[in-house]
């Protein structure tokens, strides 16, 4: 009823392939953009956009990375917090060399740098499957950080061993360092974010994401057909950590201002990976929606009892959180394993039925 | 450079010969270590295929359980006992509430289902016990404390922690109970069946709830003696879990259903590790302890896929 594509006709093959063809779905992605670029710009306040908006962004990007690799490529990384460290450490030590150019360009080049250093960590991919590729990439996701720690040049020697953001202008507007608006970054890392997306949509769709999913779907009998799987793999790598490396970069350039080692530690790679799992294996709009998921429902949990007028202690609060976040991740596993994005797929269905139940 | 890295660190070894034997034991007691947690590991992976990420924060939570008992005044022994108690809870609720509904999903699930088990219980036990690290009850529970030097040639001198020595002891101990009770009792050799094929064990009268709890109640004990022993060489606390991951390169070396896997991936990590470290990893200056173990395993995975001991690998189609 809500949701019928009967009667409308594609005339062309352009149109029958576009990336949306029905017409729900493009009122559906016209909304949620007004929403994005409009709406919530003239409505939120700082707090918002800095503690909810940016890094519900920031991990929806490090999701489509991780997902592109373990979704459609079926191959399981748990170094993906070590990635996005590495784009991170590139932007700050590409903005210190070169300090007139631009930030953003920086910040989509440092993923270069991350994506060389995926492909290197993905090689053994090609020998490994499954549960022992997860514990090389844990090879990575330490190797990484201990790199972080123990080389001072990549944090150009300064004492305190973390990364700090220099002020950075663009077009008359400060888009890093401390005094940057909140509003400003928001539209830049909404902006990457959604770029990436709508380039990862066409690129999933075409040649090369369909051979990563044949990868996944059966190695062997890829191989038959003319998919070669180091190439293949290691481009699935390649793109992941540089997406990956992109979303480290604006975590701490447009997000949390400094960085430390710590920042990217194996914490991080979970944190994605739950991300990628409870929203979806195989669907960008489910890293979105697993992203908002995770990041969003600690930071309830932080507000609500105050809200509430229930007066618990922060420490309690914490322990409770990740208690119900356990739980809750325990709870979707077994009510559908398939993430959100399933959940959505249901959810369509019964609007396109609706009032029959089939 | 050539030098320092090819010739120099031998030379060390022969120079000092009872250093080096100081850094072959403590090599050994930490691949023991690992060995316990991997261990763990192991016996569930063998009876449901599940990679358990969570036995890492087991070991912690026995840990903290039992101090914690014993912190309220409940005799050390009686504490060890309520402890295997909670344990056993514990393994029951896993296996009700996580486990059996997730019955046949693909192996990635399972593995998130534990690390969401992980979050729980980290959770929980800070919720309980308080973040703060907790000195381990080891003299209550007669385990031996203090230490031997012994003296080798004439101004060598190694020094073993008696409680280094029992940690060994009860390894050993742990690995051949274990051994006889799954090659030679019924419930071992049921554990057996399940890990070879599902259907067939269930076939036969084999219920899979009951292996299952049972599984992971026996995985609970293997992390209660290894909390107790991680817990009297440093102290308890959440630490730990970062170090648990340690036992997944030895995973990778022993092959994922191996006990004695398990043990001999312990020992090769144990040992690389702290030579390495001691012996090279001043040259790229130091702390090379947290990853060389990853290392080390990706390079033999590199040539071996399947583990020293694993079973070979065949690819149908």
């Amino acid at each position: 009823m809500f949701y019928r594509e009967a009667g409308q006709f594609k005339t062309s093959y352009k149109a029958d392939q576009a990336l949306f063809p029905i017409l729900q779905d493009r009122i559906g992605i016209a909304v949620i953009l007004i929403i994005a670029f409009a709406v919530i710009p003239a409505f939120a306040n700082d707090f918002f956009l800095t503690s909810i908006m940016i890094p519900f962004l920031v991990f929806a990007l490090a999701a489509i990375g991780l997902n592109i690799l373990t979704g459609y490529c079926g191959q399981l990384s748990l170094g993906t917090g070590a990635f996005m460290g590495v784009g991170a450490y590139a932007a700050y030590k590409l903005t210190s060399i070169f300090p007139d150019a631009n930030v953003i360009v920086m910040v989509l080049v440092s993923g270069v740098f991350s994506a060389a250093i995926g492909a290197v960590f993905g090689l053994p991919s090609l020998r490994i499957k499954g549960l022992y590729l997860a514990v090389t990439t844990l090879a990575a996701q330490f190797f990484l950080e201990w790199c972080f720690i123990r080389i001072p040049w990549l944090y150009n020697y300064n004492a305190s061993g973390a990364i700090e953001v220099p002020r950075r202008e663009m077009f008359g507007f400060i888009v890093t360092g401390a005094e940057a608006l909140p509003i400003t970054r928001y539209f830049v890392v909404l902006c990457i974010t959604a770029g990436i997306a709508f380039l990862m949509a066409n690129v999933l769709r075409g040649r090369i994401g369909r051979s990563w999913m044949m990868i996944r779907d059966m190695d062997i009998a890829a191989e038959l057909m003319g998919v070669r799987p180091l190439r293949t793999k290691l481009m699935a790598f390649a793109v992941s950590s540089y997406i990956c490396g992109v979303a480290g970069a604006m975590m701490v350039f447009f997000w949390l201002n400094a960085a430390e080692p710590s920042s990217y530690s194996i914490r991080l790679s979970f944190q994605i990976l739950f991300m990628v799992i409870l929203g979806g294996l195989g669907s960008l709009g489910g890293a979105f929606m697993g992203a908002a998921f995770i990041w969003i429902l600690p930071v309830l949990l932080k507000f609500v009892p105050g809200l509430l007028g229930i007066d618990i202690a922060a420490e309690t609060v914490e322990h409770a959180t990740f208690m119900i976040v356990g739980a809750l991740i325990i709870f979707f596993l077994i009510v559908e394993p398939h993430g959100f994005a399933r959940l959505w797929q249901i959810a369509k269905q019964k609007l396109r039925v609706w009032p029959f139940p089939y | 450079m050539l030098y320092d890295i090819f010739i120099d660190p031998f030379v060390q070894m022969y120079d000092m010969p009872d250093f080096f034997l100081q850094v072959l034991w403590e090599g050994f007691v930490a691949g023991i270590l690992y060995a316990l947690i991997a261990l763990g590991f192991v016996l569930i992976f063998k009876a449901s295929g599940v990679f358990n990420f969570a036995q890492g924060i087991m070991v912690v939570f026995a840990g903290l359980t039992l101090v914690g008992f014993h912190e309220n005044g409940v005799p050390a022994y009686m504490a060890l006992v309520l402890t295997v108690i909670v344990m056993g809870i514990l393994a029951y609720g896993v296996e009700r509430i996580v486990m059996r509904p997730l019955v046949n999903q693909p192996e990635i699930i399972l593995l998130m289902a534990t690390i969401g088990l992980t979050y729980f219980l980290v959770g929980f036990g800070e919720f309980v016990f308080g973040g703060e690290p907790k000195q381990m009850i080891t003299e209550e529970l007669g385990l031996p404390t203090g230490s031997t030097a012994f003296e080798i040639g004439e101004r060598g001198l190694i020094i073993l922690q008696h409680i280094d020595i029992a940690a060994a002891v009860i390894a050993v101990i742990m690995v051949t109970a274990l051994g006889i009770f799954f090659n030679k009792t019924r419930i071992g050799r049921a554990l057996r069946a399940v890990a070879d094929d599902h259907q067939a064990a269930l076939s036969v009268g084999i219920s899979l709830n009951q292996i299952w709890a049972i599984v992971w109640f026996a995985a609970g004990l293997v992390a209660l003696a290894t909390g107790i022993m991680w817990g009297a060489r440093s102290d308890v606390s959440f630490a730990l879990e970062i170090v648990a991951f340690k036992a997944l390169p030895v995973l990778i070396l022993g092959g994922f259903t191996s006990i004695p896997g398990a043990i001999v991936g312990g020992l090769i990590i144990g040992f690389g590790e702290k030579i390495g470290e001691l012996y090279w990893g001043g040259l790229v200056g130091g702390g090379i302890e947290s990853w060389l173990a990853y290392i080390i395993a990706l390079v033999f995975l590199l040539f071996r896929p399947q583990g020293l001991f694993g079973e070979r690998i065949i690819e149908r189609i």
